[in-house]
């Protein structure tokens, strides 16, 4: 206990600076993942393809590598001089955006085409299809999974703390300069963590119960 | 082409894909422009920048480096299945006593972050070499999301299955291991390569404790004065081994997926197609 109550100035911010990642990054990749996720379902080959490209990259490759890549390479190209919160923004981002477009794109395909079509055959136009028919449909599909995705958004902010952005992983480095026990302390952080998840999961099983579509 | 969103396309709308294909195509060129003019501009394509992958030497480090990634991850998975299959059966079982505990430690494990559990195990309890918190902590983690994986392999398929067994008179352990599983692992099985792709990336937080694998070795290649520091090649050399490695893997699950698709013999779960890939999209 005393470890936790007698460096509350650590945790308190560290904390914060893991919720205000996540809720950056978290707002970033919704829109940049569902805007690929429209090009990956478009009708036009180029732009899925573009679409498809991005997400093969960006799946396969180590988090961690694109930190990397933010925290050492990024600098050398002079594109513009960004501090390490930003650029762990953007890299959480970047990585995070190819696991929402797959949730999306794949919510989007639970809708059978009858579905449009029977919209279609009644003469709603495309919006209306989309508002009433298709949209509700996806969403149920949609919302369990993507709370899976910002779960781990939330874990994966921990990697900043490698690439000296301080948040709740980095408190152990404090901690042991301070000469209090890094393992008593990294036991909160974990105990911190498993808070600030299991709502979540609950959340999730819950909305995957009550959406759950029966066809 | 039709889809959900969007009907065969008429003549008028073939035109218009075409226009917006044509703004797509010189948006995505402009993109890779200005990334490859930036890299020129700044001399990362130089000769001396890449000059490092003539020698042997630093070949043979880096493919070390390698090796110690794919030691750790072949390590990892193999613990990680075995940690799932011990803490899926518990979590499975009637008796509260292997149950409870078996959810709190799955659902604790997937809660924290493989960070602060590689951390704990390296500063925290100082395991000693690197390489046993690495593998530690992504056994802990995988080993946790499979075991949710098998589980609910097993709960996906048809109630019939384990009735039929029961009214026969098999025990459930028999009915686990006879009738079950063998089913629930196949149907499972490109989930659980999928998560293998998850658990083979994950090797890469070895970096932020000094375990010796690729990037560590980027790190310490790019910082070489005498190859004119070269971090961005590096980097994109050791983004490609990643990303070949991991869609081998994901190649290898989707080839069978397919096989399992064809094989009358497969089973066919309860639920949906669709669920069940929307339900085991791995845990990045």
């Amino acid at each position: 206990m005393d470890v936790l109550f007698d460096n509350l100035d650590l945790y308190g911010p560290g904390f914060l600076t893991t919720i205000e990642l996540f809720a950056l990054a978290a707002v970033g990749s919704l829109i940049l993942g569902t805007i690929l996720a429209m090009l990956r379902v478009s009708p036009v080959p180029v732009l899925r393809a573009g679409g498809t490209t991005y997400v093969t990259l960006f799946r396969n490759t180590p988090l961690t590598l694109i930190f990397f890549f933010f925290a050492f390479a990024f600098p050398l190209l002079k594109i513009v001089q960004i501090d390490f919160f930003v650029s762990a923004v953007v890299a959480l981002t970047l990585y995070t955006s190819a696991f929402v477009c797959e949730v999306v794109r794949s919510g989007i395909n639970t809708v059978p085409v009858g579905q449009a079509e029977a919209g279609r055959a009644i003469g709603l136009t495309f919006g209306q299809i989309l508002a009433s028919i298709v949209l509700p449909q996806a969403t149920r599909s949609v919302v369990p999974p993507m709370v899976s995705t910002m779960i781990a958004l939330i874990k994966n902010t921990t990697i900043a703390s490698g690439f000296s952005v301080v948040e709740a992983g980095a408190i152990q480095s404090y901690l042991s300069e301070r000469g209090y026990s890094v393992m008593i302390g990294l036991l909160w952080v974990a105990l911190g963590f498993v808070i600030l998840v299991i709502p979540m999961t609950l959340l999730q099983r819950s909305l995957e119960k009550r959406w759950s579509v029966a066809r | 082409m039709s889809s959900v969103l969007f009907d065969s396309p008429g003549p008028k709308a073939r035109i218009r894909h075409r226009i917006y294909g044509a703004a797509g195509l010189l948006a995505f060129a402009a993109l890779i422009g200005f990334i490859v003019l930036r890299f020129a501009d700044e001399g990362q394509f130089d000769g001396k920048l890449w000059s490092w992958l003539q020698y042997e030497t630093v070949q043979l480090e880096l493919l070390s480096a390698l090796g110690n990634t794919l030691r750790a991850f072949a390590a990892g998975a193999v613990l990680a299945l075995v940690f799932g299959a011990i803490f899926a059966a518990g979590r499975l079982s009637d008796h509260a006593i292997f149950r409870v505990p078996s959810t709190v430690i799955v659902e604790f494990f997937r809660a924290v972050p493989l960070v602060v559990m590689i951390f704990f195990f390296h500063f925290g309890i100082s395991l000693g070499a690197p390489f046993y918190s690495v593998v530690l902590g992504l056994t802990l983690y995988n080993g946790s999301v499979l075991a949710e994986v098998f589980r609910a392999g097993v709960l996906s398929l048809p109630s019939g299955q384990g009735e039929a067994a029961y009214a026969i008179g098999m025990r459930k352990t028999q009915v686990m291991q006879t009738v079950l599983l063998p089913q629930a692992l196949r149907a499972m099985l490109p989930a659980i390569i999928s998560q293998l792709v998850v658990l083979l990336k994950d090797t890469a937080l070895g970096f932020l404790i000094t375990y010796e694998e690729l990037l560590r070795y980027a790190r310490f290649l790019g910082g070489i004065a005498e190859f004119g520091r070269p971090l961005v090649p590096i980097t994109i050399v050791v983004a490609a081994m990643y990303i070949v490695m991991c869609l081998a893997l994901t190649g290898l699950a989707k080839y069978l997926e397919g096989r399992n698709r064809r094989n009358k013999k497969a089973p066919i779960p309860d639920k949906k197609p669709d669920d069940v890939v929307l339900a085991n999209e791995p845990m990045n």
